[in-house]
């Protein structure tokens, strides 16, 4: 990269930049072009992209977020994404495009900002009301006592009428659905607190929790806004994933290609399909010869060849030739998006699960109110005073309320996700690390899975020293995944390439050549005229010889086996179910110190089979990329894709490993073990400090200032306890 | 007493202003690209004039 060359020139001295900030421009308005640029890490790569985009003609204006890794262009209308990519891989950078369309929820993040802000106003108000509560609890008397007291007022109520809107909103939601949730209390301790305090006030009494109200909003709201940013980040690289496939296709119109949005084809669109491109359609090939792969949507690993009249489905790759589609079916009508409708049948896996938060809640927020009820009841009964028994119930409730249940949760997914998110997974679901800590079975799928996707030649060691150049010359002719490998692998044998003559490509069949004066042919078993295999391979004839396969075994994705070792001395059972055909799927099983394995599954059978473990009581982890596992990923307790699966698979999955890396799986059920102990930890950590001071609170003898202490410590406490899981 | 008089305005203003601050800094984008910003202190561009 370019940018490693050069030093930071300004570092020497940072503190010398005599020149008042830039002003803090913001992303252009207007932005027409997002790009995502997955290199760039320092200042001289945000200079060095920034200064190359606003070079390029008709560019307007640029600005590089390295938080996200991303450029934001506002250019011209004939400035394409296409060109500025050529700009930036010119400079050495890699970038793709990314559809603003499916980014837009994440430009602007108003929801996250209004919570920052009811978060700052809360907690400026507290520290002020704190100040004032200080001098009183340090002995202000009389007047000044309760001039302290109406100034505390005079903040705490419009603050709290700002800022702890939305524990009214949703306490309300509950209220209005007859439910309880942990906003009920919460509202009710907040406005109980608020009506006694003016109350004693305007009595000139002694105690006014003011404060407690305050620190109370300030706690939760900061429980709430770390939970929102956890999933807001999650949201933000998950769109980002998604908006790294512009679906464009190539219209061909009386014999000219236009490209275009694939939402704008229709039934009898005639679309060019380039080779590596991905089906944006179902139809029939009315022309072109290639090779097709299936895998993301059967699993298998044998590409299958493509001719006129062949029907394709969307999803499904071209390797290599062009190939005319005439579409059948477009948009919601492909096999693709009915396929993906399995996912809605499914879903039952998980809506059955109820999170700890939401159990705590759930013995909590009764338990409270009739604590509370009780402790006015006897109060009233017993000294017959409605304003101490009010204060007195008031009390029990500040004391009582959830603050460090509020940040017991949240604190530790938002540790545990950051932790995970820098080993490169990415938890897309709130209660996804508490399902999968309870994982004791884990099923992968195979293809795109375990394995990488990319053959690897296995039997080279067969070949002579002269058939292996020819081969090397003939696959460097052609840039089928096979051929392409085959090349990598006779390179770094130190092979050279014999000199070959007419080297041409039949796309759908292979490369052929004139070498000595002899025909010689690397390709499909039946144009070469080798005989059919169930293993991949690829054939090679010199002259009249018999020809022989190159055979090809799928690559593990790196850290499969660690991954796989790590689940197993975790205990978990470990199995492998693909729609492959048996042969590769068994090799794969054994390579991988695998017992059991299914092959040949349907995605029917993947989602049954997965239902039938769940309902003799195991917890699956189902780890899938393809379509016909996206069934299998929606009826599991919990599931895993990787970034390279296809859309709907990564839709229906809780967690996306965002790198190539399969190892992070095994370290993620363990720090997903840990996370779940610490979240139980927190809830025993606030009902201690309960148990301490609800007696205190009920007995009449709890003050603010103790109810402020209990509040801070066990809040601080909980989110101390939290970090331990980074 | 008499003190209180300005020390309680004061502290009220002091906390206002801070509140304000940083909801200007919210509102204007600066937390969008913290990794960025703690960066771009490091170029050389600009270092002679104020961007224009």
């Amino acid at each position: 990269m370019t940018a490693q060359l050069r030093p930071p020139s300004a570092a020497a001295c940072p503190g010398c930049l005599a020149t008042p900030a830039e002003p803090v421009a913001e992303a252009p308005k207007d932005a027409r072009i997002a790009l995502s640029l997955p290199g760039i890490h320092c200042q001289g790569c945000i200079s060095a992209v920034e200064r190359g985009l606003n070079a390029h003609p008709g560019v307007h204006g640029a600005r590089v977020n390295l938080t996200l890794k991303r450029a934001m262009v506002e250019a011209d209308d004939s400035v394409t994404a296409r060109d500025l990519i050529g700009v930036l891989e010119g400079l050495g950078y890699e970038a793709h495009e990314l559809d603003p369309g499916a980014l837009s929820a994440t430009q602007t993040d108003t929801a996250g900002r209004a919570l920052l802000i009811r978060l700052a106003v809360a907690g400026f108000a507290s520290m002020n009301v704190m100040l004032l509560s200080v001098s009183v609890w340090s002995g202000a008397t009389d007047a000044t006592r309760d001039m302290f007291h109406w100034i505390s007022a005079a903040i705490t109520l419009p603050a709290i009428a700002y800022s702890a809107q939305p524990f009214f909103r949703n306490a309300w939601a509950a209220l209005s659905a007859r439910r309880l949730n942990m906003d009920v209390p919460i509202v009710l301790a907040i406005v109980l607190a608020l009506v006694t305090s003016l109350w004693e006030t305007s009595l000139s009494g002694e105690h006014a929790y003011f404060d407690a109200a305050l620190a109370l909003t300030f706690f939760l709201l900061a429980g709430r806004y770390l939970d929102y940013r956890t999933r807001a980040v999650a949201r933000s690289a998950a769109e980002e994933l998604a908006a790294l496939e512009v679906p464009r296709a190539l219209k061909l119109v009386d014999g000219v290609e236009r490209e275009v949005p694939v939402a704008e084809l229709v039934v009898g669109d005639l679309v060019l399909v380039r080779p590596g491109g991905r089906m944006p359609v179902d139809g029939e090939i009315v022309s072109g010869q290639s090779e097709l792969d299936r895998s993301l949507l059967t699993g298998e690993t044998l590409p299958v060849f493509a001719a006129p009249g062949l029907v394709v489905s969307a999803g499904e790759v071209n390797l290599t030739g062009p190939l005319t589609v005439r579409a059948s079916a477009v948009g919601q009508d492909t096999s693709l998006h009915r396929m993906a409708d399995l996912v809605a049948i499914a879903e039952s896996g998980r809506s059955r699960y109820t999170s700890l938060a939401d159990a705590a809640a759930k013995l909590y927020a009764p338990g409270v109110h009739i604590l509370s009820a009780l402790s006015f009841l006897g109060w009233y009964l017993w000294s017959g005073d409605l304003r101490v028994a009010l204060n007195i119930a008031a009390a029990v409730l500040i004391i009582t309320c959830p603050c460090a249940l509020g940040l017991a949760v949240p604190a530790v997914t938002t540790a545990a996700s950051g932790r995970l998110f820098r080993k490169g997974m990415l938890i897309k679901d709130a209660t996804a690390l508490e399902r999968l800590s309870q994982v004791d079975t884990v099923v992968f799928d195979k293809t795109g899975t375990l394995t990488a996707g990319t053959p690897e030649v296995v039997d080279l060691g067969d070949f002579t020293r002269t058939e292996l150049e020819v081969a090397l010359a003939l696959a460097e002719g052609s840039a089928h995944p096979l051929s392409r490998s085959l090349t990598a692998a006779a390179r770094s044998a130190g092979i050279k390439p014999a000199r070959v003559t007419d080297l041409r490509e039949v796309p759908g069949y292979g490369t052929e050549a004139t070498w000595r004066g002899q025909t010689v042919r690397l390709g499909r078993a039946n144009w070469v005229g080798g005989a059919q295999r169930t293993q991949t391979a690829a054939w090679l004839a010199i002259g009249t010889e018999t020809p022989r396969p190159f055979l090809f075994t799928d690559a593990l994705r790196p850290g499969a086996k660690e991954a796989i070792a790590g689940l197993r001395a975790a205990g978990k059972e470990v199995l492998l179910m693909s729609g492959d055909a048996a042969g590769p799927v068994e090799d794969l099983a054994r390579r991988l110190n695998i017992e059991r394995w299914i092959a040949e599954a349907l995605p029917e059978d993947k989602a049954a089979r997965i239902k039938a473990l769940s309902e003799q009581g195991r917890h699956v982890l189902m780890v899938g990329d393809g379509l016909n596992d996206t069934a299998a990923l929606a009826a599991a307790h919990v599931s895993i894709s990787p970034a390279t699966a296809l859309d709907a698979a990564r839709v229906a999955s809780d967690i996306v490993l965002l790198g190539r890396d399969l190892s992070p799986i095994a370290d993620a059920c363990d720090t997903a073990v840990r996370a779940t102990k610490r979240i139980k930890e927190n809830f025993r950590i606030a009902t201690v400090y309960n148990i301490i001071a609800v007696p205190l609170a009920v007995a009449g003898m709890a003050t603010p200032l103790i109810a402020a202490l209990a509040m801070s410590t066990s809040s601080i406490t909980v989110s101390l306890n939290a970090l331990r899981v980074k | 007493m008499s003190i209180l008089s300005y020390l309680i305005p004061i502290s009220l203003t002091m906390g206002a202003i801070g509140l304000v601050a940083f909801i200007y800094t919210v509102r204007s984008n600066q937390y969008d690209d913290p990794e960025g910003d703690a960066r771009r202190i490091l170029s050389d561009e600009w270092d002679d004039h104020p961007k224009p």
